[in-house]
């Protein structure tokens, strides 16, 4: 039995840098990964911007085989889930295949395959889409092609909470490894762009028309008008502390402490929004009082409503301005089932580094009581920190991280 | 290559290439003619992706479940040529 849920492997594709390395360095020298849509031309669209993973030559990274039956997105994902498998020195053959499964979050799948194969099915005939459609569209893609590439047969899954989904997908790994599972790999990659699947996150109301790369996602700014989307995200290996002894691995970069979701109440109820009840269900779990919280990485909505509501959840249980807070996601946008993971990399790192990333773009309203690290990296001793994640229509989740 | 013209393994290597790639470490230039799908690294959806771009290059109409039950190319190209040779057209 495995009590104890660790991380011990990391692989990263994001805006702002291609694998773990380029992007730790980019986030702390504050480099903004959002730029002009460069995949199609947004000419024409309400959103002329997003953050898209530089440099990928998928040919460099994964087997011819695969290429046709996979999305952009699930390249990206199986290109991280080797490099976090890698990280973590783990050769899924030599373990057992159904004591390894995989979870992640998604929020869409292959949106642009799908676009493709639908475009040829009404210009050329039903004959001319692929084969491949029929599971490369689906939002459990990713999972299923990480089980097939590396013999993960154990318990697995799809979490599907929008922003909160990468939260949820590693707390469902979290519980496999308590149920029995050695090594279950989580996180998310997501965030496509095809004009079908913006205009699909266009009908959310929250992205931003700005065009200027520099001021268009400003959470905790009185400028905030909505946020940037995004792609990619990163790959965690999720393994028990006994599991990863056994193999001779005792390094970790932190145990996966506390988590807690809720849900909000409907909307025009009178009742508190569900986000301070996940951060306190998740401290109470890892037995972790706020004063012993190093660092908060902030959901960051970038919606002046949202916004408060965080703030406000953050402030009530840590007090006004005790306890830094960061959003390093305004460097990459917002990644959808890839954000939440992403945060939780950026959260390790600090824990390994002893340096809290920075918030860019941002100009801290004085109507949030918070201590916003801005700019510039801070350098702090970090034990512990909270990754908050909200799901649009409701989803609020907490992970606490500690160090091991 | 006339679309009646009976499909070869040298066919078949350029289809599954274009269609489905190739699998790391074999070689499907070599004598591959019984060798299983499932050993050249071939599953039952790259076969129906394999067996839709014959049917569009062909103009025939193959039957799904003969094309997923081939096992071997000698199989899968048996389904193609005796569609060729009865002329079903799509």
């Amino acid at each position: 039995m495995n009590a104890t849920a660790v991380v011990t492997g990391v692989g990263v594709t994001a805006p702002n840098g291609l694998g773990t390395d380029a992007y730790w360095a980019a986030t702390l020298r504050g480099e903004n990964g959002i730029d002009r849509l460069a995949h199609f031309d947004p000419s024409g669209y309400p959103v002329q911007l997003a953050g898209e993973v530089p440099g990928f030559d998928v040919k460099e990274h994964l087997p011819n085989r695969l290429i046709p039956a996979t999305d952009r997105t699930t390249q990206l994902a199986l290109t991280a889930t080797a490099w976090a498998l890698d990280d973590a020195h783990v050769v899924p053959a030599e373990l057992s295949e159904f004591g390894m499964g995989v979870t992640t979050a998604a929020s869409a799948g292959g949106f642009e395959f799908g676009q493709q194969q639908l475009e040829k099915m009404w210009s050329e005939g039903n004959q001319h889409v692929s084969a491949y459609q029929s599971i490369a569209w689906f939002y459990a893609v990713n999972t299923g092609q990480i089980s097939i590439r590396h013999g993960m047969r154990g318990p697995s899954g799809v979490l599907v909470s929008e922003q909160a989904g990468g939260l949820d997908a590693v707390a469902q790994a979290r519980r496999q490894i308590r149920k029995g599972s050695d090594l279950i790999v989580s996180g998310g990659v997501d965030g496509p762009f095809c004009s079908w699947s913006l205009i699909s996150q266009w009908t959310s109301g929250r992205l931003t028309e700005s065009s200027d790369p520099d001021h268009a996602y400003q959470p905790f700014d009185s400028a905030a008008a909505g946020h940037v989307p995004g792609e990619g995200g990163a790959i965690l290996v999720v393994e028990g502390e006994q599991s990863a002894r056994r193999r001779g691995v005792t390094d970790s970069y932190g145990e996966v402490a506390g988590y807690a979701a809720t849900f909000d109440p409907r909307p025009g109820s009178e009742r508190e929004p569900g986000l301070r009840r996940a951060i306190d269900t998740a401290l109470a779990e890892a037995r972790v009082s706020p004063a012993d919280v190093d660092v908060v990485f902030a959901d960051a909505a970038g919606d002046p409503g949202l916004d408060l509501v965080e703030a406000t959840a953050i402030a009530e249980v840590f007090g006004p301005g005790a306890v830094p807070v960061t959003a390093p996601k305004t460097m990459t946008g917002r990644l959808y089932g890839g954000g939440a993971p992403l945060d939780l990399v950026a959260a390790l790192l600090s824990i390994r580094d002893n340096i809290i990333p920075p918030t860019v773009n941002v100009v801290l309203a004085p109507r949030y009581e918070i201590d916003l690290v801005s700019g510039t990296p801070r350098n702090a001793s970090v034990n512990t920190a909270l990754v908050l994640a909200r799901g649009q229509d409701g989803f609020n989740s907490a992970v606490l991280l500690r160090a091991t | 290559m006339a679309a009646n013209e009976e499909m070869t393994i040298d066919d078949l290597r350029r289809v599954l290439r274009d269609s489905a790639g190739e699998e790391e470490g074999v070689n499907l230039d070599g004598d591959i003619i019984d060798v299983e799908f499932a050993e050249l690294g071939y599953d039952s959806i790259a076969l129906l992706e394999t067996g839709g771009y014959v049917e569009r290059e062909r103009g025939v109409s193959l039957d799904e479940e003969s094309v997923t039950a081939a096992k071997t190319p000698r199989t899968f190209l048996a389904v193609v040529n005796d569609s060729l040779s009865n002329g079903s057209g799509p």
